[in-house]
């Protein structure tokens, strides 16, 4: 191309088709990215066209006013970084409201075109535009598209192009009264020698008018020309008895009516279908059940249903031992393991081995041969023992998670010593004796292999582990690899279905014009603890999630509320904290009648989301006036689907890209802590090194890791909640890689090896570790499972997060406040346990009322003034106090 | 916002009822966004609906549909269409 490089912004109000026509022109294979600073997101591509155009899309504003970060940035981008040209997008069949925006645009004194959109609907509607008239008018060429069909768009661009390259804009329009227009004329002489750039003096004329600080705070203006400015614009107030902003908004909205009452013939109007559709939708009495069942419906299908599936399909699958593309082959599996597992071989052959070493065989041999599958010297031992007439009896029969059953098969809870604790009449459920016949079938049953039943693709650690050990590769690589990277990397990629699921529902609730209706339905709900009607849909998920759920806050458009939504919303106990509460439940009352025992921590969690909102809105980084609640509701509509696609993907490719650096990082870092140490178990070379490899390593190799010392050091911290032993606090932090890793690691520390949470010895040593004297403490075990709950989510959250906030300082922030609000509630629990049930007073005890009283404090007190400066026109929204 | 204004306001008016604004009190960022979104001085304004919890408003103004909260919509003095 011959022409330089240009830069074309494209401007346009929310909803007027602007991020449709972006993809249509760019394709977006583009840069996305935050407007420095703030949470508003910047995307930047070159023409599909002509690539050595680049479009910008500025956010979807209204107005040029100084409220609000998106219409900042905007102003900021056009008035200071000036793009060579300006597309301002209007919506046709709204074109009063547009316009506003339009006559704001042209005033910055760059070269732009208008694109006049939704032509085609003006046509179907019979409305009709006199384009050459408004185009003089304005002053500016208007080119009639229509982006979702892609009609015209070319010719927009090149009108934008050919501005840009003549370089000056058009004359000025003159829109305001005489009255007005002579005092811009005025303060015009007086400023302009402060203005570099005399295409943009009409702009900063309009704005000394309106005194907007903001914009003015780029002149270096002398105190005796800020007074001329202020006498002239106090005169006009005077004279048309309104202030300046006013008289700049009405007159400007005052033109607009003229030149749509001369440009656009309108059919009569009939009721739309928009307006049919709102009429049930946020109907007084239908509105909130139709919206209670859409949000049934979006958490049904992509926390419960289809994004479970595709999760369990990417962590069990995927990056597990692999997963059948038939279905026929995963149900004969799936049988067949069954089959094998309610055999439940394994005890069968420890009891007769057991039994055999009663009886003085010796058994050493034999384990080998069976490891071997040397076939001869098994049977050549089942023999021997059939002389000797072994036979083990009242073997107890377990399950899958090694729990004793009882002889109706329900599971039977252990006591501290882990023997089955039976009630009256209640039998232990036995294996009929077994002889060597039964010890040979089950030394020879073999477990199910998934990959003989067809059509199976092995998990990508399973290959990676095969490579690795065909290529020879040292214990230490392949657990970095493979439980430090691949189980990393696997950890984000694992919600990549769910965040697709989610986000199709999602983006399509928010591009066809719902999302509006939810805040205006929820709303009022919200605003008692001063957040808007839009946190409910972060929060709803994070019940299923906190990783979509932090995504989520994209909708809301307030920044204050948005960063406060993204601090509170993984409060919301989700999925992975469930095996938590199972633990909790397990070892409470045996994990049967303990249905209230979840509720409660949902009901915990949405108490501290409010109580939370509640003390943050009364510091000075969330105070000020309740964001205005004045938006529109936009037309429903049918997104265009290659938009809508591109939205979806936009989403999730934000969380991969983003998000998993730093998951990758700390799962890595995880991976080292809880692997190395240094040998000091009797008869350890007491070398540092990675322990699972050492020589003659104990099971319990993992207490020796640096997890572990780390575990014991900060282990005080957790001393006035009651739970200062390592384990409890080393087990909080490999949680940080994913929640349920807690039970996990509970378990591996107590030496149980891997068991679930359905396990009954694991619910014993659970109780156990928080037991003292025979009694269990439920004030330190309620303490800590609270902590865990409400303390800093998992690493793919945090990830979320930081990639939400972009701004380490509020990351930081949202992390720390997290973590102390967490250690405050438990410790409120723990201490008010101890103060009524075991009459305990302390000093922890003290700290603990005045926590909680300063926390009612704070709820109740009224909300503080933090001065003009906090809430005045010169502080953007988003400003950090 | 000293005082409550003993003039008719956009909150007053019933559902399905219209007006013309007169005059909006306050000052800063809720009045220009008020302002910014079409509800300037002799605007027409239809009172369209009231969200379920009865709180916010629905309005038509210059052809198309806006939501404003009661609060908001008694900054807006108003007088018969």
């Amino acid at each position: 191309m011959a022409h330089a490089k240009l830069n074309i912004a494209l401007a346009g109000n929310p909803n007027c088709g602007k991020t449709t026509l972006f993809n249509e022109l760019t394709g977006s294979n583009g840069y996305v990215g935050n407007w420095p600073g703030v949470t508003v997101e910047k995307l930047e591509a070159p023409l599909k066209a002509d690539p050595s155009v680049i479009l910008t899309d500025l956010p979807g504003i209204y107005s040029l006013s100084p409220y609000s970060p998106e219409e900042v940035v905007s102003r900021d981008y056009l008035v200071k970084t000036r793009p060579d040209a300006v597309i301002d997008l209007v919506d046709g069949t709204n074109l009063e409201r547009n316009l506003y925006l339009t006559t704001q645009v042209l005033e910055c004194g760059t070269p732009s075109v208008v694109g006049l959109n939704m032509a085609d609907v003006l046509a179907k509607r019979g409305d009709a535009i006199d384009l050459p008239a408004l185009s003089a008018r304005l002053g500016v060429p208007v080119v009639e598209i229509s982006a979702l069909r892609g009609t015209n768009v070319d010719a927009l661009v090149d009108a934008a192009v050919e501005a840009g390259e003549e370089g000056r804009a058009k004359e000025p329009v003159h829109w305001f009264s005489s009255t007005v227009e002579d005092a811009l004329a005025e303060i015009a002489g007086i400023i302009s020698p402060a203005v570099a750039d005399p295409a943009t003096l009409r702009w900063f004329s309009i704005k000394a008018f309106e005194r907007d600080g903001e914009a003015l705070s780029a002149l270096d203006l002398g105190e005796g020309e800020r007074e001329a400015v202020e006498a002239i614009v106090c005169a006009v107030e005077d004279e048309l008895d309104d202030d300046s902003e006013s008289i700049i908004t009405t007159e400007r909205y005052d033109w607009i009516e003229g030149v749509v009452a001369e440009c656009v013939r309108k059919a009569p109007a009939k009721l739309s279908t928009s307006e049919k559709i709102d009429r049930v939708i946020t109907n007084r009495i239908l509105g909130l059940p139709i919206f209670a069942a859409i949000m049934i419906f979006v958490y049904y299908i992509s926390v419960s249903t289809v994004g479970t599936i595709g999760t369990d399909w990417a962590n069990d699958g995927v990056f597990g031992d692999g997963w059948f593309l038939s279905p026929a082959s995963a149900a004969a599996y799936d049988e067949a393991a069954g089959a094998y597992a309610d055999e439940d071989y394994p005890t069968q052959l420890d009891a007769f081995l057991a039994a055999a070493g009663d009886a003085g065989l010796d058994t050493s041999e034999v384990l080998g041969a069976i490891e071997d599958g040397d076939t001869a010297e098994i049977e050549a031992f089942a023999a021997e023992a059939e002389a000797k007439g072994v036979v083990a009896k009242d073997v107890p029969w377990l399950d899958a998670d090694g729990n004793y059953l009882d002889t109706e098969g329900n599971v039977v809870l252990v006591d501290a010593d882990d023997e089955p604790m039976l009630a009256a009449g209640q039998e232990l459920a036995t294996h009929d004796p077994i002889t060597a016949t039964e010890f040979l079938s089950a030394v020879n049953a073999e477990e199910p292999i998934p990959g003989e039943y067809g059509w199976f693709v092995p998990g990508v650690p399973v290959v990676i582990g095969e490579w690795l050990e065909s290529a020879g590769a040292s214990p230490v690589v392949q657990s970095l690899v493979l439980d430090g990277i691949v189980g990393g990397v696997g950890s984000i990629l694992g919600f990549v279905p769910q965040m697709i699921v989610l986000f199709l529902l999602l983006c399509f609730l928010e591009d066809c014009g719902y999302m509006s209706r939810v805040a205006f339905v929820m709303d009022r709900a919200f605003r008692r603890f001063g957040l808007s009607g839009k946190s409910f849909i972060p929060m709803l998920i994070s019940s299923g999630c906190g990783v979509p759920g932090v995504m989520a806050t994209k909708t809301i458009e307030n920044e204050r509320d948005r960063r406060m939504t993204i601090m509170l919303t993984t409060m919301i106990p989700c999925g992975a904290k469930l095996p938590i509460i199972s633990l909790l439940m397990g070892a409470l009352i045996g994990g049967i009648e303990g249905w209230w025992i979840a509720p409660l921590f949902y009901l915990l969690g949405v108490a501290c989301v409010i109580v939370s909102a509640i003390m943050l809105k009364k510091t000075r980084p969330f105070a000020g006036e309740p964001a205005p609640f004045v938006m529109e509701l936009p037309d429903y509509h049918l997104p265009a689907l290659k938009s809508y696609l591109l939205h979806v993907w936009e989403r999730v490719w934000a969380f991969i890209s983003k998000a998993g650096t730093i998951i990758f990082v700390a799962c890595v870092g995880v991976w080292f802590l809880s692997n190395f140490g240094i040998a000091g178990w009797e008869g350890g070379s007491g070398a540092f090194g990675f322990l699972p490899e050492m020589a003659d390593a104990p099971a319990n190799a993992m207490d020796y890791s640096v997890l572990a010392g780390v575990g014991s050091a900060i282990a005080w911290i957790f001393a006035p909640l009651g739970f200062d032993n390592w384990q409890a606090a080393a087990s909080s932090l490999s949680a940080l890689i994913a929640k349920e890793n807690l039970v996990s690691t509970f378990g591996v520390l107590y030496g149980l090896g891997e068991v679930g949470e359905g396990s009954t010895v694991l619910w014993a040593s659970f109780a156990q570790m928080f037991t003292t004297a025979g009694v269990v403490h439920l004030g330190a075990m309620f303490a800590f499972v609270a902590f865990n709950m409400l303390d800093a989510p998992c690493f793919a959250a945090v990830g979320t997060i930081r990639r939400q906030m972009d701004s380490s300082r509020w990351f930081c922030f949202a992390i720390a406040y997290e973590c102390a609000f967490g250690w405050v509630v438990g410790l409120i629990i723990n201490q008010l346990w101890e103060l009524f049930a075991l009459g305990n007073f302390g000093f922890w005890t003290v700290v603990a009322l005045a926590a909680l009283a300063a926390m009612l404090y704070q709820l109740f007190k009224p909300m503080p003034k933090f001065g003009e400066e906090a809430m005045g026109k010169n502080a953007p929204m988003g400003e950090v106090a | 916002m000293a005082e409550v204004p003993m003039e008719r306001t956009l909150k007053d008016v019933p559902v399905g009822a219209s007006c013309v604004v007169k005059r909006l009190t306050g000052t800063g960022a809720v009045k220009r966004r008020i302002m910014d979104m079409g509800l300037t001085k002799g605007t027409r304004v239809t009172v369209r609906k009231v969200a379920p919890l009865g709180d916010p408003i629905e309005l038509t103004v210059r052809g198309y549909e806006l939501s404003i909260r009661k609060d908001e919509a008694a900054r807006v003095e108003v007088e018969d269409a």
